[in-house]
């Protein structure tokens, strides 16, 4: 069907309902009160437990004084690092790996079926419980990682979560090990959506492998591409699990981000203002990012 | 004029015979290709996982060895869980309980809001419902973890520390947005004039809502469904601030607590993890493709 055969369709249908709007006078009496009914329960929702708490949270941070202080905290500056790192190396490797997968799994045949099955079981075992795997694993004298490899291949692996470096890398790793499935996943789908005409014409004109992922595939996959990784930039920013569990934070404090060290701040030195500052320190990174974020989303929304 | 053609032949055959011989050769390449990087990514994607059975295997106090295989293989520790049987797993059923009710309130709530949302804006086209829509987007948008001690001071002026319903209403905050992205795109696909023939039938906006509208959104509810259960399995920060009582705890916590002790019971851990992980799998498994196709559909639409 072509795109003026659907207006023409499209309306009367939309005609029909103005009309039938006129007729009832628009959502009055009964049924506008249940219309509101039906939303209350969530504006309720939304006001009290995100509208309040950030509100809230705002006003805690508010003093100046408590970003001098955490300005000249060497952990915050460590911190800082950490977490820009995390976000560069975290959400590109990933969203890269994620974008060559999903061509791996666009190939036909029973054994990328099962590929997918076996790919995505990172994704599907919960966090806490592969997080605290990853931890034991990388337990220099008794883990499962550097007793592999001593038998595999008599190498004495190094005390991986002893030092900043390599316990940064690990909640890294561990983070892309969790997190490229599920991108994979909806890469794929995007994949699935360009339609077979325009493959097997740019194949006809000899787009093919490279050339066609550059010319074809990769131009009609950048929106969602561009998505994908602001959401994925947002969503590391808020991650607490993996630090938490795959280095705790540690050796010495070393390797938090943002998320844990808000956390650590408040709860474990009991100075909740000034955690609610170390993750207030983000909005300059968090504001513009949402800016985006919410008008993309949007407009695509409507385009659909 | 025959040998020429003749020739020619001999020529194109020969060509032919190159080139198919190219193409096996490309094709036993990609082969190998695709046999190297499945080799790497089974590895890669299980590893975690192994390491996990491998201990949950492991006889008590063996858990301090050198090995990579099973030596001795020993369910002693699932046992040990399921019954309780070690003073760590004290009290794993009633937190087993927690995270039930926890995900079981976390996922009615969720489909609960957001279909009822999603059909007064969508469907009964309420006016200045953009505003709801973009308060759910913002929600989104926003990382949980940074509202965690706002959250945290709010639930204890309450005196809702310790109460479970204080982290249902978090996680049904968070997961309401995206079950109101699915239940908007969904809800596209089912024509507006069910809903005007039945209400001029006669049929009441709550009659529509449980009649019309709930049955046919099935597949979404399901889709969205699966994801609030997901989301509030995998959720620990809230957990772990708002619910630290033994009465209260539910199994991450408790599975976190002795992370960083010195006596940590691994192969208890690791089976407590591993029954942990076994319902979301499932669950996972079983709702694959729904799940997918909902994933695309909200959320990370492009």
């Amino acid at each position: 069907m072509n795109g003026a055969s659907v207006a023409e369709v499209d309306r009367p249908g939309v005609r029909w309902h103005a009309l039938s709007r006129s007729l009832r006078g628009g959502l009055k009496g009964a049924e506008y009160t249940w219309a509101l009914a039906f939303v209350v329960p969530y504006l309720a929702v939304f006001v009290t437990f995100v509208a309040y708490p950030v509100v809230y949270g705002l006003w805690m941070g508010s003093e100046p004084s408590l970003y001098r202080e955490l300005f000249t905290d060497p952990i915050y500056e460590r911190t800082v690092v950490n977490t820009i790192l995390y976000l560069a190396l975290g959400v590109n490797v990933k969203m890269f790996l994620a974008l060559l997968l999903s061509g791996f799994f666009m190939r036909p045949g029973w054994w990328t079926k099962v590929m997918l099955l076996i790919f995505v079981l990172p994704w599907a075992v919960p966090q806490i419980s592969t997080f605290i795997s990853i931890h034991w694993m990388l337990n220099g004298e008794w883990g499962f990682l550097n007793n592999a490899l001593y038998q595999l291949f008599h190498i004495e692996g190094p005390y991986w979560l002893n030092d900043r470096w390599t316990a940064l890398g690990a909640v890294i790793v561990s983070h892309i090990w969790k997190w490229t499935p599920f991108w994979t996943l909806i890469l794929l789908a995007g994949r699935m959506a360009i339609p077979l005409e325009i493959r097997d014409s740019a194949r006809v004109d000899g787009a093919t492998g490279v050339r066609g992922f550059v010319h074809i595939t990769f131009p009609l996959l950048a929106n969602l591409y561009l998505i994908c990784t602001l959401l994925s930039t947002i969503f590391l920013l808020g991650d607490f699990n993996a630090v938490y569990f795959v280095s705790g934070g540690g050796p010495a404090n070393s390797t938090h981000v943002l998320a844990t060290l808000g956390i650590r701040d408040a709860f474990d030195i009991a100075q909740p203002r000034l955690g609610v500052a170390a993750v207030m320190s983000a909005l300059p990174l968090v504001i513009p990012l949402v800016i985006v974020l919410m008008r993309k989303l949007r407009t695509t929304e409507v385009q659909l | 004029m025959s040998t020429l053609l003749a020739d020619a032949g001999v020529a194109s055959s020969r060509a032919l015979a190159e080139s198919r011989r190219a193409l096996r050769r490309r094709r036993r390449l990609s082969q190998a290709g695709v046999a190297l990087l499945s080799v790497i990514l089974i590895v890669w994607s299980i590893a975690p996982i192994y390491n996990m059975v491998l201990i949950s295997l492991e006889p008590e106090g063996d858990v301090f060895t050198d090995h990579i295989w099973p030596r001795v293989p020993s369910v002693e520790s699932f046992w040990g869980v399921l019954t309780q049987g070690h003073w760590y797993l004290e009290h794993f059923w009633h937190q087993f309980a927690n995270s039930l009710f926890l995900g079981a309130m976390v996922t009615f709530f969720t489909l609960l809001f957001g279909s009822m949302t999603s059909f007064s804006i969508g469907r009964m086209r309420i006016r200045h419902g953009w505003v709801v829509s973009n308060a759910a987007l913002l929600t989104y948008v926003i990382p949980a973890s940074f509202l965690a001690i706002p959250f945290y001071r709010i639930m204890q002026n309450y005196g809702l520390a310790n109460n479970p319903w204080s982290v249902i209403a978090a996680l049904v905050a968070f997961a309401t947005p995206y079950a109101i992205f699915v239940f908007q795109e969904y809800g596209r696909s089912i024509p507006i004039e069910v809903d005007e023939s039945a209400r001029i039938d006669g049929a009441s906006p709550v009659q529509i809502y449980r009649r019309i509208y709930l049955p046919l959104m099935a597949p979404a509810l399901v889709a969205v469904g699966t994801y609030a259960l997901l989301l509030a399995w995998n959720e620990f920060l809230y957990q772990f601030l708002l619910l630290s009582t033994k009465s209260s705890m539910t199994v991450p916590v408790a599975l976190a607590q002795f992370l960083n002790s010195d006596q940590s019971p691994w192969n208890y851990m690791m089976a407590t993890a591993i029954i942990y992980a076994l319902p979301p799998v499932a669950i996972y498994y079983a709702f694959r493709r729904r799940m997918t196709a909902g994933l695309t559909m909200g959320g990370v639409k492009g």
